[in-house]
């Protein structure tokens, strides 16, 4: 065994690339409570007050407070950046300083062009010549094969917000990998995945022999990086600072080098708390130290930032990262996979006080430990900066060493990746079933001319179902090959070669589509089925506007009625999207998860049956349209819980908002013991 | 059989231990002057409803319940309807569901033998009762509630016989039930009984105010301030000091 693995339990991991093996035969499960938390040293107060500040200061100079317009990003084009120096113990920024946002431009030019001038910034006319001229992005690829129909969807927004002209994201490295084996170990394995390619050149074993040996070049470019910064990952970590380090800078060269629309983490704190634990037992670290190495990390991931354009932000409604890291859940042997990092992790809360990123994740199961859940309530309680899944529905599919990028995108880390492909608006094709094609606000013709609806009576609720399947059919059939068109184009001019030399060769791709509006499309369903919906023309004859009248049952309130409608929407949209051809033999799947950008599909959308008016926002993922879930939370989670997480593997999002009062007394008595107080 | 039932609520949080499922019956007698349900008052109207109805639609969703919480039934005053309480918690007894009753024990007359009877078959099947004891001196009790609370005290000590956990709550309104001799004399009292289990000090809020209007009710409060949050912890400390001392006379 390696001198680096000294004290590890040994197996499959040390012959082949597999930190799960690694994790599971290593790793110690913690069910105490959080009393053994270290609070924050002074040059981790220090180092983030300097971030405090940076940040006012960005706020004040209006958003950016620096931005590279000379130097295309790579994983070595900038110096090594400090805070400070002598007080960091984890380093790297994505360029030569802390706050200064790199330049971009694979993705597309005229995106790092807007980026710059929106933020009061000129990018270097030659950059700009040499991505018009001589080297194509991503974007102006897209544009080459789109073909007239899959424009006009575009510019309709029936199917929008599509990573045709910024980086796709949502591909998670698996970071770890260097912390355990080492970049070198790393390339030998690479170069024995070249070798052992297929001897005949088709498309796909020429590129991937090309992927291959891109992916060796980002490797060796890590540890350059690394170097710049006094460290060397040639070899495996040796302590828990190293391991955290390492893993940093696998996640620092994805992001020198894509501005992606989630850049998730991946699963991390289990695997660092195994050389925690060796450190802690052999006292190389103290427990204040290694809590501090974690801060140093987690401020590290805070510090992460993109140039990006105010429309951009608009659709997602800021200036998101999504550094999800994924905490806990329990592993397939039954054992739970919280230990003492789980809670370290979350104590950054604490300790640099609450924020937005990195997106730590609980993926939570009923059997957890207790006092993690407690701490995980309160930790919730005081902060809300945590995000809840559900560990015991994705365990099935995924096993014990998945991940999640951005909100709810699931995969086992360094073995799946997928092809981010936003989402089509199911409420706006309802509404061109109904007007055989034509958008209701634009009145262009986007759809194919089916039958529109005849006549100016009530609207037949089989009438509509059967046109509107006819529409989804179709919409499904323009949504799919244009995510081909992009993917290809993704991959030719902006592959992610660092994340993806820390996968597998052969990986699962996930297709993964999306859809907005499935509580309006379900409800306004139901308005037809259970109520009487007159349809409204306009001088051209369009239907632009309804009269709903009577009582009709809505979704959110657990009634299968209408539920029933919504489920059905989900798996029937699946089944549609699954009879196409999808890119590199993706495996497609779908979400319905639209956090933020909701409020974007919306204002694109003109009225719906449900009495929703034009431009108002559709509800954010799988909720019920705000107001209509009149039962209680239970009844309203109970409704979203009837969408098959088979047909939305992708994910499906409840945003869920109560007043902290509403959700139960901090008094210690009420729960149940009053001798505790008479003690006092 | 069937109750007069006033709304469910799939969410209960504060109505006893863990997630609940909570049943709002119809019809109270009680006349608290700060009660925030007054909508609940009436002996008509509400909605009839199954007692297996009610559990059918807690089994829907069991799983927000099974871990430490449970079914409630509040008010209106549940005790009105013990009948159909029975056979609610009959069923829910089947189905191993945690049970609790939260009652302001108006209907509780010892001398009712009938009522009683009923009484003695419904506690086997109760987990727990949450008492809201509105006021301890029997004249204040009356200005307060329009009705006496002789029959409520009786109510602990029966429950205390009968071996039922109890939790009291008591809700602090500013000049009327925050005199501290009174909460001490509270704490002097329910301090003698085994079966209590937790005190909940509640401060008075005025978002019950809204409603009245609505109905077209007159608010018997209107001006009195809601109670400080802060000063409500002092207030529960007398009633603990009130507990401590009778517990110290007892052992």
């Amino acid at each position: 065994m390696k001198p680096e693995w000294k004290d590890f339990v040994g197996g499959k991991w040390e012959y082949e690339v597999n930190v799960r093996d690694f994790i599971q035969k290593n790793y110690t499960p913690y069910d105490g409570d959080d009393s053994f938390l270290a609070g924050p040293t002074q040059n981790t107060t220090d180092l983030w007050n300097m971030v405090l500040d940076l940040q006012k200061q960005e706020r004040e100079a209006g958003g950016v407070l620096d931005m590279d317009t000379k130097v295309i990003s790579t994983i070595t084009s900038h110096g090594p950046g400090y805070l400070d120096k002598s007080k960091e113990t984890i380093v790297g920024f994505q360029t030569d300083k802390p706050f200064k946002r790199s330049m971009q431009p694979y993705g597309g030019i005229r995106m790092a062009e807007k980026a710059c001038a929106d933020n009061g910034y000129t990018l270097d006319p030659e950059i700009s010549e040499f991505f018009s001229v001589h080297r194509k992005t991503h974007n102006a690829g897209c544009f080459d094969a789109y073909n007239p129909e899959m424009r006009a969807c575009r510019s309709a927004h029936v199917i929008t917000g599509l990573p045709d002209a910024y980086g796709r994201g949502r591909i998670i490295g698996d970071y770890r990998r260097i912390a355990l084996y080492g970049i070198d170990r790393l390339i030998e394995d690479k170069q024995a995945q070249k070798e052992s390619t297929g001897r005949v050149m088709t498309d796909d074993v020429i590129r991937l022999r090309e992927e291959i040996s891109e992916q060796i070049v980002a490797l060796k470019l890590m540890k350059e990086m690394a170097a710049s910064y006094g460290c060397d990952i040639s070899k495996p970590a040796s302590n828990v600072q190293e391991a955290i380090q390492a893993t940093y800078f696998g996640y620092l060269s994805a992001v020198k080098e894509q501005n992606g629309a989630a850049m998730s983490l991946g699963r991390t704190s289990t695997f660092i708390d195994i050389y925690a634990e060796r450190d802690l037992k052999n006292g190389t670290f103290t427990e204040e130290q290694i809590q501090e190495f974690i801060d140093h990390f987690i401020m590290k991931l805070r510090c992460v930032k993109f140039a990006r354009t105010p429309e951009y932000n608009q659709l997602f409604a800021g200036d998101p990262v999504w550094v999800t890291e994924s905490i806990g859940g329990v592993g397939v042997d039954g054992r739970p996979m919280v230990t003492k990092s789980s809670f370290r992790y979350l104590n950054t809360l604490n300790n640099l006080g609450a924020a937005p990123e990195p997106n730590l994740t609980v993926l939570w199961s009923t059997r957890l430990p207790e006092a993690f859940k407690k701490f995980c309530a309160k930790m919730s309680i005081k902060t809300s900066s945590i995000q809840y899944e559900n560990d015991d529905l994705m365990r099935v599919t995924h096993g014990d060493d998945y991940g999640i990028a951005c909100c709810v995108s699931s995969m086992v880390i360094g073995k799946q990746m997928q092809f981010f492909g936003a989402r089509a608006n199911l409420a706006k094709c309802l509404l061109y079933s109904m007007n055989g094609g034509i958008d209701e606000v634009t009145k262009k013709q986007v759809g194919p001319k089916y039958q529109p609806i005849a006549g100016d009576g009530p609207l037949n609720y089989d009438d509509v179902m059967s046109k509107f399947t006819d529409m989804m059919e179709w919409l499904a059939d323009v949504y799919v090959n244009t995510l081909n068109v992009i993917h290809y184009m993704h991959d030719k001019y902006c592959y992610e070669r660092a994340q993806m030399a820390l996968h597998d060769r052969d990986v699962l791709r996930y297709f993964a589509t999306g859809i907005a509006g499935l509580s309006v499309v379900a409800d306004s369903l139901s308005a037809i089925k259970y109520a009487t919906v007159t349809p409204i023309r306009d001088e051209d004859g369009i239907i632009v506007d309804f009269k709903t009248e009577g009582e009709f049952p809505k979704y959110g309130n657990d009634d299968d009625r209408v539920d029933t409608i919504a489920r059905d929407l989900v798996s029937t949209f699946m089944k549609m999207l699954r009879r196409h051809h999808t890119y590199r033999d993706s495996f497609a799947t779908m979400s319905v998860l639209t956090i933020t950008s909701n409020v974007t599909y919306g204002k694109a959308t003109g009225n719906t049956p449900d009495g929703r008016k034009k431009g108002q926002p559709f509800a954010p993922g799988a909720n019920p349209m705000h107001g209509r879930d009149t039962h209680g939370a239970v009844a309203s989670l109970s409704s979203v819980s009837k969408l098959p997480f088979q047909s939305a593997q992708d994910g499906i999002s409840n945003t869920f908002t109560i007043i902290p009062g509403a959700l139960g007394k901090e008094d210690q008595v009420f729960a149940g013991d009053i001798e505790v107080d008479l003690s006092k | 059989m069937s109750g007069r039932i006033h709304s469910l609520e799939s969410f209960g949080t504060v109505d006893g231990p863990g997630t609940r499922f909570v049943v709002f019956v119809q019809g109270c007698p009680m006349r608290c002057a700060y009660c925030h349900n007054p909508d609940t008052w009436s002996m008509v109207g509400g909605k009839q409803m199954e007692a297996s109805e009610i559990i059918e639609q807690y089994e829907r969703n069991k799983a927000f319940y099974q871990n430490g919480g449970g079914l409630t039934v509040t008010g209106g005053e549940p005790l009105m309807q013990v009948d159909f309480l029975i056979e609610l918690f009959t069923l829910a007894k089947e189905r191993g569901i945690h049970t609790c009753i939260d009652s302001s024990g108006i209907a509780f007359k010892p001398d009712n033998q009938a009522f009683i009877e009923k009484l003695d078959k419904l506690m086997p099947l109760t987990d727990l009762v949450m008492l809201d004891i509105k006021h301890i001196d029997p004249e204040k009790h009356k200005e307060l509630t329009s009705q006496p609370n002789d029959g409520i005290l009786a109510f602990c000590s029966y429950l205390d016989k009968k071996g039922v956990d109890m939790w009291i709550r008591h809700v602090v309104v500013p000049g009327i039930t925050d005199d501290d001799k009174y909460l001490f004399d509270l704490g002097y009292f329910i301090g003698q009984f085994s079966n209590l289990k937790a005190l909940d000090v509640l401060p008075y809020h005025t978002m019950g105010e809204a409603k009245y209007e609505k109905l077209g009710m007159e608010y018997k409060l209107k001006g009195v301030p809601a109670m400080d949050k802060d000063k409500v912890l002092d207030k529960k400390k007398v009633i603990l000091d009130g507990i401590k001392k009778r517990r110290s006379e007892m052992s």
